[in-house]
């Protein structure tokens, strides 16, 4: 039998062929009192340098826990990986030794969550909340990190950040703190960013300037963006593709434009169609109906068959592959050419 | 802040009034007679009583009795026993050995109680913490009293035959070591709250959104734990001792009287006794500043652990 090395983390410059980032056949489950949790059945997507990816899908699909198990700061126990793999330019994260693993988290790959207030120390200042970046992983002197992080909250546009750098989180509104959080994320540089719903909590008019940042940060420096969401208003404006996940699968990807223009799964167009129009102003709003997939015990066949008005027969017994529809595109659907042809528009 | 304090003090004088008022009021609804019992078994002379009765203004009014207290109080004089000791002498020595036995338990329970609790939060749901969180159980549901009497036996006298003097069984000779056992024996229900107060503090602030993204910046986890948490975890803490530094002076009588201690614990049960007004109302206006300055201190405390928290 053939002994497997120990993998080696590549070094930033690595002249990568595959993909920045590829999750691939992904599972995590959760051993709780009930029974296992199975979060995550099998979650692929991949991500370039410079490239957004938009994560779509109900509340409880396995967004976040797909992410978290990309960052390793999934608690396990109660969480395990049974399956897959993370490959973080071309190395598998997942069997990669703590101390490497240590080496990307918060660094080469970082993430910012959606809630600012509650992700921030409230017992720092916030800077000493950035600059604990650079004390802690580059060994600089208080007096050089707090520089740096005054840096980095005018990179972020921070108002006056000479000032506000002693401030408490508490002290901020809601979209500086999430400032804040992105400044602490890419204080380090890092190869991916990960945003798991960073406007959810923000009003209109902020949560178009926080993208607008992230857009920018991200072209100024290459980074791919994961961007989990809900929004698909903001992901037709940043996204270059888009993954759409239910009940722990991915069950279409494709590029932007393509999903917009036609959906390919029954799921996807149904939150298509759950988008007021203004055209249709006045009609009653279009929902999918039934209710989200029960993770501890899932349904045969395709998890979305008890809700799909293009059930067949064998949706109930066989489950779909992500079929390849396209050079760029995928859907988890039997039937997904008469889905696709039925919503080309 | 100086304004704050400021307004906090002018608010612990109507407190401190209506204390000693009560306590005034109860030690002289206590039925017997303070100069009848100084004399003990024998008969004293009419006339003598009728000048001593004068001199402490005992055949006054009660609220006029009241009043000479109140404004000696005020000057700094808490007035005489009645066997002529100044009552400040008296309990600047009894204060003293109470205030070394409330501060070696305070100590005690900040070390053990939080050291236990850090460790049990760390350790949850493995035997550690089922064995501390079943010790605490236990330690709440003994009462001092046989606690004080069972460790006195075990560690003060059979250890001291098996030829190991640690801990003294009673008395004040010994220095600081004196007041180990009954620090441990006074502090004991404490320690026990405290453990399991600082095992749910830390083990709730553990699940905090902050501390999931201390851990995303690729933090130690000695440094998650250590900085992130505890700093945050310790604020409930601080309240909960500033708040039983009061308790444990309160509940210095049992241990004083077990341990044989000379403090105000002991002095208190013996000047019931002799209705001696002025020690007794003395011991508990000085009780009652202790709680009101020790509640005092741990507000400002808390606004300096938490920054949320400003006092104007
Ligand atoms: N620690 C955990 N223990 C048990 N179950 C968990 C745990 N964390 C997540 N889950 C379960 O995993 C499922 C997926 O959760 P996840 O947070 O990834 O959803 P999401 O797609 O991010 O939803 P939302 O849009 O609400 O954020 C949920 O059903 C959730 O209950
Ligand atoms: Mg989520």
């Amino acid at each position: 039998m053939k002994k497997t090395s120990t993998p080696v983390l590549p070094a930033r410059t690595a002249p990568g062929d595959g993909p920045l980032l590829a999750v691939d056949d992904l599972h995590v489950e959760f051993a709780t009192r009930q029974g296992v949790v199975k979060a995550v059945n099998g979650v692929s997507y991949s991500l370039n340098p410079g490239e957004t990816l938009a994560v779509l899908g109900e509340s409880g699909s396995g967004k976040s826990v797909t992410a978290q198990a990309i960052m390793g700061i999934l608690d396990m126990p109660p969480a395990r990986i049974p399956r897959g793999e993370i490959r973080f330019r071309g190395t598998d994260l997942l069997r990669l030794p703590e101390d490497q693993r240590a080496q990307v988290r918060g660094q080469r790959i970082s993430m910012i969550f959606q809630d600012a207030l509650s992700a921030l120390n409230p017992v720092f200042t916030v800077g000493w909340q950035i600059s604990e970046m650079f004390r802690v992983h580059r060994g600089m002197s208080r007096r050089d990190a707090t520089k740096k992080a005054i840096e980095l909250m005018d990179r972020v546009r921070i108002p006056a950040a000479r000032q506000r750098v002693n401030d408490y989180p508490h002290q901020f509104s809601g979209g500086m703190r999430q400032r804040i959080m992105i400044a602490m994320a890419i204080a380090l540089d890092p190869e991916v960013l990960i945003a798991d719903e960073p406007t959810t909590a923000l009003d209109v008019t902020v949560q178009a300037q926080i993208m607008e940042l992230l857009a920018e940060l991200q072209r100024e420096s290459n980074m791919g963006l994961i961007l989990i969401t809900h929004d698909l208003g903001v992901v037709a404006d940043v996204a270059d593709k888009i993954a759409v996940m239910y009940g722990g699968r991915i069950v279409e990807n494709a590029l932007v434009h393509d999903i917009y223009r036609s959906p390919a799964h029954p799921y996807t167009k149904g939150l298509l169609d759950s988008i007021p129009r203004v055209d249709l102003k006045g009609q009653e709003l279009y929902a999918i109906k039934g209710m989200p997939p029960n993770l501890l015990d899932m349904p045969q066949g395709c998890a979305f068959h008890p809700r799909c008005p293009y059930r067949q027969d064998n949706c109930v017994t066989d489950a779909p592959p992500l079929y390849e529809i396209g050079p760029t595109r995928g859907s988890a659907c039997h039937y997904w050419r008469e889905v696709f042809d039925d919503s080309r528009r | 802040m100086g304004r704050y304090i400021i307004r906090r003090l002018i608010q612990a004088i109507p407190v401190l009034l209506g204390a000693t008022l009560l306590i005034y009021a109860i030690v002289f609804a206590l039925p017997g007679d303070p100069i009848a019992a100084l004399a003990g078994e024998k008969r004293m002379d009419p006339n003598i009583v009728a000048i001593l009765r004068d001199q402490y203004h005992l055949n006054d009014p009660f609220i006029v009795q009241y009043w000479y207290y109140l404004t000696g109080m005020f000057g700094g004089d808490f007035g005489k026993t009645f066997a002529g000791v100044p009552v400040t002498d008296l309990m600047a020595g009894k204060f003293q050995v109470t205030i070394n036995l409330a501060v070696t338990a305070l100590v005690l329970e900040a070390v053990i109680g939080i050291g236990l609790g850090l460790y049990a939060a760390l350790r949850r749901g493995r035997p550690a913490d089922s064995l501390i969180l079943a010790s605490t159980l236990v330690l709440i549901s003994i009462p001092t009293l046989v606690t004080g009497f069972v460790l006195q036996l075990l560690l003060g006298v059979k250890l001291k035959t098996a030829g190991i003097d640690l801990f003294p069984i009673a008395g004040v000779t010994e220095g600081w070591r004196s007041y180990l056992l009954p620090g441990f024996v006074l502090a004991g229900v404490s320690i026990a709250y405290l453990t399991r107060l600082t095992r749910t503090s830390l083990a709730e602030t553990l699940r905090a959104d902050y501390i999931r993204t201390a851990v995303a910046k690729g933090l130690p986890r000695r440094r998650v734990v250590g900085r992130h948490a505890l700093r945050n975890a310790l604020i409930p803490l601080v309240t909960f001792l500033g708040a039983d530094l009061g308790t444990l002076m309160g509940g210095a009588v049992i241990t004083e009287t077990i341990f044989n201690l000379p403090g105000i614990g002991q002095q208190l049960f013996s000047s019931v006794h002799l209705r001696e007004q002025s020690v007794v109302v003395g011991i508990v206006t000085v009780l009652v500043l202790v709680y009101i300055l020790a509640n005092l201190v741990v507000d400002l405390l808390y606004a300096v652990l938490d920054p949320r928290i400003r006092y104007e």
